[in-house]
């Protein structure tokens, strides 16, 4: 069944009669990073208004694959469950070269973890379901669909904002102004702000096939790619499978393609039938694209906030578009509420724009490499590539060469300011395992938390949610040992203590709030 | 000789700053390169038995895709 594409509704804003008191964030646009900002806003307290210019989800499945650490955040914003229900699970990526298997890696080889490696869901289930819970929020979130953002004047304490909408035009004024419109950012081009990067001259084509019968010989799903297979001669493809039994297929096209013409049934149907034969399949979306890798110098010009793909964007082999996304809101959410509520300075959010472009560079330097790895550039290239193929055959140290995607891990923060000391674990995110009944991330995100492990007494109050484990799990005792570790409300370890002293974990938890260097 | 991975999580890295020292060059000046590479790793390796034997495997032709 085709997804049912149903509109949300639009109700004139009140900003049209009257003008309306400003509002400590304005987020512009709804799509899964938009979304999943204004729901971690609410969930720390802040109300924002959130302005999209349509009233649909995503059309197409677009981002499909959703990380542990992306699953782990949206259990905090209270769809992880829902979307692991829907979505299909897999760990294993397998790889070919022609028609032989040469490789497989197993990205979550052990258990003791609420969530798996990796979701593929579409993102239009994932926009619907997070549609759904802002809902449930309705005091603290205003969705305004229909309602296209025109301009912005950062007037320095606040931001201006112009918006168009069926019944005309008004303004709005916030404290804080959150870009997260995607890769084609109008918030960016309006500041003219430099966005560089590696443009890739390879054409891609993606296509969703319905079809009733698995191409998997495998029993469960997993992530199939190939080098030169015998179906799509001498170029790269990918398969995923996808709910409601929708098979994602990607094909390298190489740089001499004629998108448009690329992108129609009678070009398309050929090279599917060349991959599944005669099994019947629906067509159910398609699209030919390039890609690039680029990025922002700076996340943050004073009032306005870059989040996800306006932010930066990076080559889907990986999965490190959307999934680096979340952790864009994970790392701003709390901060942007201890700001506005006075709890930490401004100069926080400083940290935003050093964790995550951090973060981000990671990303688009596996991305850059893989998407190089893929598509050599000359003849040496491609026989360096061929000769790391064919000795994967044989040889262990090759396969660990191949490169069709390094896949989203989240980002240590480790060495970056607000975290305390050089335990192995800080700046790591929380590594999940059981507890009791439910999980270690259920009990230990969304405000900073002081995790006890051991006989050590609780220290006196220090304003710190304590999670104190007296007999750990195995999972939880081969993971953290002893002691005693600060968490950050994104889950991130900023300190670790032998023994929880007080003024030890007063002075760690100031700095990790920006309010001592 | 090592055929198991030897590199780690400096694999991606290495492989990058091989392309990139091919960066621009003609196809006879890589090859010169590289010859120049070989040379200087066998060098570096040092022991006629392994690069007796590195040499071998590397003879065995791969069976084509």
């Amino acid at each position: 069944m085709a997804y049912d594409y149903a509109p949300f509704p639009y109700a004139a804003p009140p900003g049209l009669s009257a003008p309306e008191p400003r509002h400590p964030a304005v987020i512009v646009g709804a799509g899964p990073i938009g979304l999943a900002m204004a729901i971690d806003l609410a969930q720390h307290g802040v109300a924002s208004v959130v302005l999209d210019d349509n009233n649909v989800v995503s059309v197409g499945s677009r981002a499909i694959c959703w990380a542990k650490r992306t699953l782990e955040i949206f259990d905090r914003l209270g769809v992880g469950a829902r979307m692991l229900d829907k979505g299909v699970t897999w760990k294993v990526g397998r790889l070919f070269h022609g028609s032989k298997a040469v490789y497989n890696f197993d990205l979550l080889p052990e258990e003791g973890h609420k969530y798996p490696a990796f979701i593929n869901l579409q993102q239009y289930y994932v926009e619907q379901y997070l549609v759904e819970r802002a809902q449930e929020l309705p005091d603290l979130i205003d969705l305004r669909f229909l309602n296209k953002v025109t301009g912005h004047t950062d007037k320095g304490d606040h931001v201006v904002i112009d918006i168009e909408t069926p019944d005309g035009a008004y303004q709005l004024e916030a404290d804080y102004y959150i870009a997260a419109e995607g890769a084609t950012s109008p918030t960016r081009k309006r500041m003219d702000l430099p966005f560089e990067g590696q443009t890739f001259e390879e054409h891609f084509l993606i296509v969703d096939v319905e079809m009733e019968k698995s191409p998997f010989e495998t029993d469960s799903p997993e992530r199939w790619f190939w080098f030169a297979p015998p179906f799509h001669p001498g170029q790269s493809a990918l398969l995923h499978k996808q709910p409601d039994n929708i098979y994602r297929i990607d094909l390298q096209l190489g740089p001499e393609t004629d998108p448009k013409t690329e992108a129609t049934e009678a070009k398309v149907i050929p090279r599917i039938k060349a991959i599944v034969g005669d099994t019947p399949f629906r067509l159910d979306w398609m699209s030919v694209y390039k890609f690039r890798c680029a990025k922002l110098e700076n996340f943050m010009h004073n009032r306005v906030l870059f989040v996800g793909d306006s932010a930066h964007v990076v080559s889907p082999f990986g999965a490190r578009g959307g999934n680096g996304g979340i952790q864009d809101v994970d790392n701003l959410g709390w901060k942007l509420a201890a700001v506005l509520s006075g709890e930490a300075p401004d100069t926080l959010l400083d940290s935003y724009n050093t964790e995550r472009t951090h973060g981000s560079a990671e990303n688009i330097l596996n991305s850059s490499r893989a998407t190089n790895f893929m598509t050599p550039k000359s003849p040496i290239e491609a026989l360096f590539r061929n000769e790391v193929l064919n000795l994967a055959e044989t040889h262990p140290f090759a396969r660990k060469l191949i490169n069709s995607g390094r896949l989203s891990q989240p980002c240590s923060l480790h060495g970056l300011p607000l975290q305390s000391g050089d335990h192995p674990l800080v700046g790591q995110s929380l590594i999940d395992a059981p507890l009791g009944d439910g999980w270690l991330i259920e009990e230990a995100q969304g405000a900073f938390t002081l995790l006890i492990i051991g006989n050590e007494a609780a220290p006196a109050t220090l304003g710190l949610r304590q999670l104190h484990i007296t007999e750990p799990g195995p999972e939880l005792a081969r993971r953290y040992g002893n002691g005693c570790f600060l968490i950050r409300p994104d889950g991130h370890i900023c300190a670790h203590f032998e023994t929880p002293d007080t003024d030890q974990i007063a002075t760690a938890l100031a700095r990790a709030k920006g309010q001592t260097q | 000789m090592i055929l198991e991975d030897n590199l780690g999580p400096q694999g991606d890295s290495i492989y990058t700053a091989l392309m990139q020292a091919h960066e621009g060059l003609t196809e006879i000046e890589s090859h010169a390169l590289n010859a120049r590479l070989v040379l200087m790793l066998i060098n570096e390796v040092g022991d006629a038995d392994r690069i007796m034997a590195l040499l071998q495997v590397a003879r065995t032709p791969t069976p084509a895709a």
